[in-house]
């Protein structure tokens, strides 16, 4: 009983609320830089493109495949469509001192941060990583989870349409 | 209780009715479904008391979370449901309810949570409370946060609450406090090529002496502190945690204080970066109820520092961190030779290395008529800096992956593993497990969108089970399809070579996911992040469906 109520008070209220189904902004949430410091969501700015929201790990592998491939083509994106590439590691205490490392020795060029209490991971329902977010001026517009060869054309065509 | 909860969601619809409700709904689901399915070979069926078959046959395992949120709050509510739980998962979880609800405000100085939350300080190793949904594993508080940032450069995090044990919550309360200095900040010395921040932590738990035969505490705290310093591509960073003492279950009740120190340093530049980390750990087993075991409440986190593994023969023997004591190290480094180079080739090579250890901390008799870690004592002394006597696991991995050509990746691995059964699972193993383990994965790209990838796994060693073998192929159709056969073989097992085949296919369309598994699981312990869990043999069809809105 208890919780059919509480779900009838939640659908009310969410009932009331402008459910948008298309696109969403960035939750505001404290993410760590690689040099340990908090840095908020709401400074995630690209004046002159969209940007790719990348959730990772370090022992991630279809992660790391996701990484290289849109490594590789970046330069390309960046030419065609000023994109920038944010990559999220949900990594823990075990392996923090290492996504810096890890990243830098892959030569991968995006800004790298760390959700350190997954506090992102949860605002944006992340179930499963990969999980791979575009957003148009900070609202996300298209989301994809998990990661197979090709999957970064999918991506290049999503940016492509905006 | 249903009261609190209708509070809960109908404050910020009173209270902020003056605010423009813009908020969005958001949210994911994801259920599991197990047919078990008898089999010879494992001597799996309902007539084998030892066996696990399960009398309903068909389990399953599934949650839904629920979020609203706007600029300034958010507030949602996870349901869960195990009917009854897969094979593997604590029994405890039978059941179904709403185990997780808060509400969250914010603004630029202040972030308050009511209801459920996940928190960490520092490294965790005094407090972390999180979730490792596919391994069921929830210590979320029910209580009370608050963070501040009033002074630029200063941060405060507050927490009281009791922790989550399945459907039901901790006796012990737990108490916490943090603060963080980021000096920079507070100087206003942003371009400084360095940067110092320094952390230090209460948390303090109370719990109820009900113990007929002890004088126990009820009240143990416990402080850290920690500093991190950066200079240009250079961190250095530590944390020393400090207990009060606190006779548990897992310490067998001895009154010793206990003590943890982990220490970080790397560096990198594009192309290459190197990691150096140590840690000793003594009776630093902190729960919020001093009865329980196994993952249950606990209120740090104490990280194992070896290498994660997710190849299936490299996760046979997974290490966990040995809570009463244990000191250890880990160097791990990644280069990629340049393209053109001569190891580089046409698409450049990446090199990764990593080496750990752990070995037991020096314990020596308070006096004579003590033996080491007896109840009600304070246990035993130990020297600081000497190595203990038993060696606990000690690896080396070394990965390269090279990619041919356009089409054609490959992934080397050889892993080299001491892993002293006895002290880490504390079953009558045979003690020392000596493996080597050699993995080929190889990437082809058939044509675009069209993928094939699979691995060949060799485990070498006299012990344990012996040999194993493992194969798998994975066939990939970007972005919807994916087909995977695998086997595993233990060729070297002298009682039963069983081989475990599993066929999997899955579906992606959209935000949902579809993917089922149809063969055999091997027992064995699974592990993610630090938490394990030991699983059995089993057969049959896993149905999963997942999905985000």
């Amino acid at each position: 009983m208890k919780k059919i109520y509480i779900i009838l008070v939640l659908v009310f209220f969410f009932d009331n609320a402008h459910a948008q189904n298309k696109s969403f902004p960035l939750p505001e949430i404290d993410l760590k830089n690689t040099s340990g410091k908090l840095i908020n969501t709401n400074t995630f700015k690209n004046h002159n493109g969209p940007i790719i929201i990348c959730f990772w790990a370090t022992w991630c592998k279809p992660c790391t495949r996701e990484l290289n491939a849109i490594s590789e083509l970046y330069d390309d994106w960046i030419e065609e469509t000023n994109v920038k590439v944010i990559a999220i590691s949900i990594d823990d205490s075990r392996n923090f001192s290492k996504v810096k490392p890890y990243a830098d020795g892959k030569d991968w060029p995006f800004d790298i941060y760390i959700d350190y209490n997954n506090d992102l991971k949860r605002a944006l329902n992340v179930n499963f990583i990969p999980h791979t977010f575009l957003l148009s001026d900070n609202d996300i517009i298209w989301q994809h989870s998990s990661f197979f060869d090709g999957d970064e054309e999918i991506l290049f065509q999503e940016i492509l349409k905006l | 209780m249903k009261y609190l909860i209708l509070i809960v969601f109908l404050i910020p619809i009173l209270t902020f009715s003056q605010i423009n409700f813009d908020g969005n709904i958001s949210g994911n689901f994801q259920n599991d479904f197990q047919l078990y399915l008898p089999d010879k070979k494992l001597d799996f069926n309902i007539n084998n008391p030892f066996s696990d078959f399960p009398e309903e046959r068909l389990l399953n395992n599934g949650f839904t979370n629920l979020i609203y949120s706007s600029k300034k709050i958010s507030m949602g509510l996870r349901y869960e449901n195990y009917l009854n739980p897969l094979l593997g998962y604590p029994s405890g979880y039978k059941g179904e309810g709403i185990t997780y609800r808060y509400f969250q405000f914010h603004n630029d100085e202040i972030d308050i949570t009511v209801g459920n939350f996940y928190e960490q300080f520092g490294s965790g190793m005094i407090l972390r409370a999180y979730e490792e949904r596919n391994l069921g594993y929830d210590n979320a508080f029910e209580g009370v946060r608050m963070k501040f940032n009033i002074i630029k450069g200063i941060n405060f995090k507050s927490l009281i609450g009791r922790q989550r044990i399945f459907f039901t919550k901790s006796d012990g309360i737990v108490r916490g406090l943090d603060s963080e200095f980021i000096l920079n900040e507070i100087f206003n010395k942003l371009n400084f090529s360095s940067n110092l921040t320094i952390g230090l932590s209460f948390v303090s738990k109370y719990e109820k002496d009900n113990n007929p035969k002890y004088n126990l505490p009820e009240n143990v705290g416990a402080w850290s502190s920690r500093f991190l310093f950066n200079l240009k591509n250079w961190n250095l960073e530590a944390e020393y945690v400090s207990k009060y003492n606190d006779p548990s279950y897992v310490n067998n009740f001895i009154f010793k204080k206990g003590n943890a120190i982990l220490i970080n340093t790397n560096y990198s530049i594009r192309g290459f970066g190197i990691n150096l980390s140590a840690k000793r750990i003594d009776n630093m087993d902190f729960r919020s109820e001093r009865n329980e075991s196994l993952q249950n409440l606990l209120i740090n986190y104490l990280p194992a520092l070896t290498k994660q593994q997710t190849y299936a023969l490299a996760t046979i023997y997974p290490y966990a961190t040995i809570t009463n004591g244990e000191m250890g190290l880990q160097f791990d480094m990644n280069y990629k030779f340049k393209k053109q180079s001569f190891f580089g080739g046409k698409y450049g090579t990446g090199l990764n290395i990593n080496f750990s250890n752990s070995y037991s901390i020096d314990k020596n008799k308070i006096n004579n008529a003590t033996d080491i870690g007896e109840t009600g004592t304070l246990g035993y002394k130990s020297n600081f800096l000497k190595i203990g006597e038993v060696k606990f696991f000690q690896e080396l991995n070394i990965e390269i992956n090279k990619k041919i050509s356009k089409k054609l990746n490959l992934i080397s691995t050889y892993i080299n593993t001491h892993y002293n059964s006895s002290e880490i699972l504390g079953y009558s193993y045979q003690g020392m497990i000596y493996a080597n383990i050699y993995i080929l994965e190889t990437q082809y790209k058939i044509k675009p969108k069209h993928s094939i990838r699979n691995e060949i796994q060799i485990l070498k060693t006299q012990e344990h089970e012996g040999d194993w073998l493992m194969g798998l192929i994975e066939y990939s159709i970007s972005p919807k399809y994916f087909f995977a056969f695998q086997n595993m073989y233990n060729s070297g097992n002298s009682i039963k070579k069983i081989n475990y085949p599993t066929f999997s296919f899955g579906i992606n369309k959209g935000k949902t996911r579809f993917s089922t598994t149809y063969g055999k699981q091997r027992a064995g312990v699974f592990c993610i992040g630090g938490v394990c869990r030991v699983v059995p043999a089993s057969n049959g069809i896993l149905l999963s469906i997942n999905s985000t809105f």
